[in-house]
């Protein structure tokens, strides 16, 4: 009998959380700056993805007779240093970061909450030594905790994701032990702990579903600051190594072109890098007023 | 109040600790054969294994790790492998340097972004204010190196506004000298204005709406002491906080700035050390970085709590 009523509760509350979504989800189709931000997201992953379909040309095959031409009829944003199609290398640029940026993040992510959980359900002596090593991450500013890790390890587009993705570990697991620190006294975890559950249970199974608002915000604005940092590593000269059309490495290549007033090999791909950047920060901002209301 | 400021200090002093730990675990434990890293790998074993040697990285990592943190503490910072000339030296110089480009970005950023905030706080919902937040917020977010692209291509080539050069004589007066670092400023202009204006703003709202507020408007002071003797005062306090931890933050822009600008600070310094591989270099400027950070928000933190009786008062219990 009390099994009987145990699931028609559970199920009702299933029902009111997928109600609760729903609300949601129209919510999200009424916040501008989520559509605007996933729109223009969208629009780099079609470019990502169909590349070699809508580039007009070959982004590695240089032309040293017609370089630097300014925009015309065949190439729409002009040409570079070694003639190669400006507009055909941002398009094709787009695939470096798409893919490192979210892959960054999602280690960070995963990592970030794993240790924030741990953190915010143990208390003690173990939150006090990860807190502590998580302050000592974030007195270094994330560029440098990855120069300093790039320095020894050598750069590619593998180390820079694992830099990037754990450099934001701690700032992720401050985030989530705060939200654990309030669910934790809530009685259902107390009812858990008495039925004896295991402390991995209790942590991932009960308060992780209610602590996803908090990290789900929390991926989004750092995907942001992954975008930053990873451009910014790639035009330091540590990601993906020439000829690649990545835009931050392309415009570290050609940014001394601005001085004789050639724009257009270094304007088009800072404005790609600054178009996703404002898409990801407006998704961010819009998901957190979705999601915090 | 003391015991409030010797926790801070300890607090300090153990995440310093650990910073050094994670400094030499990243430089030292993991590149394995740092002779082998620096000569490349067809060097000859036996050229690995003295320039190994007079490094002193073939003894116990124990050993070294004291060996390092001993000099550290002493003030012997090492020598640095690609400039030849003792790594305090060096770092002394970056630092000044930067120090000065940091300054002139603060000056300009942060009466402007209290402004704007407290501008957006009282216009709140209006056009002013989403144009300030969501102009902030994308300032903020975008890398150093598209923002200096984009002011350089529009206040120095076209408009002719501002030089692109920071190289200046060294025996030019002051004013010339602050003229050349604006450019290279305004990029981390832009990154700390959406931080400080959104703290700004959040601060003033709150005290817009305090009881406080309402008591002095009631009293019937005018709106503009309100806002200057009452709102002002309270909003401001957070400001300073952020303002500190903005610190780390900037030194990350100056490695990008100053390497693009060719600025000899510390970023171009920490830049060009990893890029030579230059280990004595990075271990000491990776931890001057942690120290300057560390200080700044002591500092943030102090001050803060002298200026707010509700911290300074709380220690005694």
């Amino acid at each position: 009998m009390s099994a009987v009523v145990s699931v028609g509760r559970q199920d009702s509350a299933a029902r009111a959380r997928r109600q609760a979504w729903v609300e949601r989800l129209r919510l999200a189709l009424r916040t501008p700056s989520l559509i605007v931000g996933a729109a223009v997201i969208l629009f780099w992953i079609f470019c990502a993805v169909f590349a070699g379909v809508i580039a007009p040309h070959d982004p590695l095959a240089p032309d040293i007779l017609h370089k630097l031409l300014p925009p015309s009829a065949d190439h729409r944003f002009g040409t570079d240093g070694l003639g190669r199609d400006v507009l055909s290398r941002v398009i094709y640029g787009s695939r470096g970061i798409l893919v490192a940026g979210p892959l960054a993040t999602l280690l960070g992510t995963v990592v970030g909450t794993a240790i924030g959980l741990v953190a915010g359900y143990f208390r003690g002596m173990v939150e006090e030594v990860l807190m502590r090593i998580t302050d000592a991450f974030l007195a270094l500013p994330t560029i440098v905790t990855a120069l300093l890790v790039l320095a020894a390890v050598g750069g590619s587009t593998t180390t820079v994701i694992l830099v990037i993705g754990l450099g934001f570990a701690p700032i992720i697991a401050r985030t989530v032990r705060a939200a654990v620190l309030s669910e934790a006294q809530l009685e259902y975890v107390e009812a858990a702990k008495l039925r004896q559950e295991r402390a991995p249970y209790v942590m991932f199974v009960e308060i992780l579903p209610n602590v996803m608002g908090p990290v789900l915000v929390e991926f989004t604005v750092r995907l942001g600051y992954a975008v930053f940092a990873i451009a910014t590593l790639s035009f330091l000269g540590f990601g993906i190594p020439p000829p690649s059309p990545d835009w931050g490495l392309t415009i570290a290549e050609q940014y001394t072109f601005l001085i004789s007033n050639l724009w257009w090999p270094v304007l088009f791909p800072a404005l790609a890098i600054a178009s996703i950047v404002i898409a990801v920060n407006l998704f961010a901002d819009g998901l957190s007023q979705v999601l915090e209301r | 109040m003391l015991r409030f400021l010797l926790r801070r200090v300890a607090l300090a002093a153990v995440t310093l600790w650990l910073l050094s730990v994670i400094i030499f675990v990243a430089s030292h434990a993991l590149p394995g054969d740092v002779g082998r890293r620096i000569l490349g790998p067809f060097a000859d074993p036996r050229a690995v294994a003295t320039l190994d040697h007079s490094l002193g990285v073939d003894r116990p990592l124990l050993v070294q790790y004291f060996d390092w943190v001993g000099g550290l503490l002493h003030g012997d910072l090492g020598t640095s492998l690609s400039f030849h000339t003792p790594v305090a030296e060096l770092l002394l110089r970056g630092f000044g340097n930067s120090l000065k480009l940091a300054a002139v970005a603060f000056v300009i950023v942060v009466p402007l972004s209290i402004f704007g905030g407290v501008i957006a706080a009282l216009r709140r919902g209006k056009l002013l204010d989403r144009v300030i937040t969501v102009g902030g917020l994308s300032a903020t977010a975008m890398p150093e190196f598209v923002t200096s692209i984009i002011l350089i291509l529009v206040l120095s080539v076209t408009l002719k506004l501002l030089p692109i050069s920071v190289q200046v004589p060294p025996d030019t007066d002051p004013l010339t000298q602050i003229y050349h670092l604006i450019l290279p400023s305004l990029p981390l202009v832009l990154v700390l204005f959406g931080y400080i204006a959104r703290i700004t703003r959040a601060g003033t709202i709150e005290a817009l709406e305090s009881d406080y507020t309402r008591t002095a408007v009631l009293k019937g002071l005018p709106w503009r002491t309100v806002v200057i003797r009452h709102v002002l005062r309270n909003s401001l306090m957070p400001t300073i906080a952020v303002v500190a931890t903005q610190t780390g933050y900037l030194i990350g822009g100056l490695v990008v700035i100053e390497t693009m600008f060719n600025y000899q600070g510390i970023g171009q310094l920490l830049f060009t050390a990893v890029s030579q591989k230059d280990f004595p270099l990075i271990q000491a400027g990776v931890i001057t970085v942690g120290v300057i950070y560390l200080v700044a928000t002591l500092l943030a933190d102090i001050s803060y709590s002298l200026l707010n009786p509700r911290i300074r008062l709380a220690g005694r219990e």
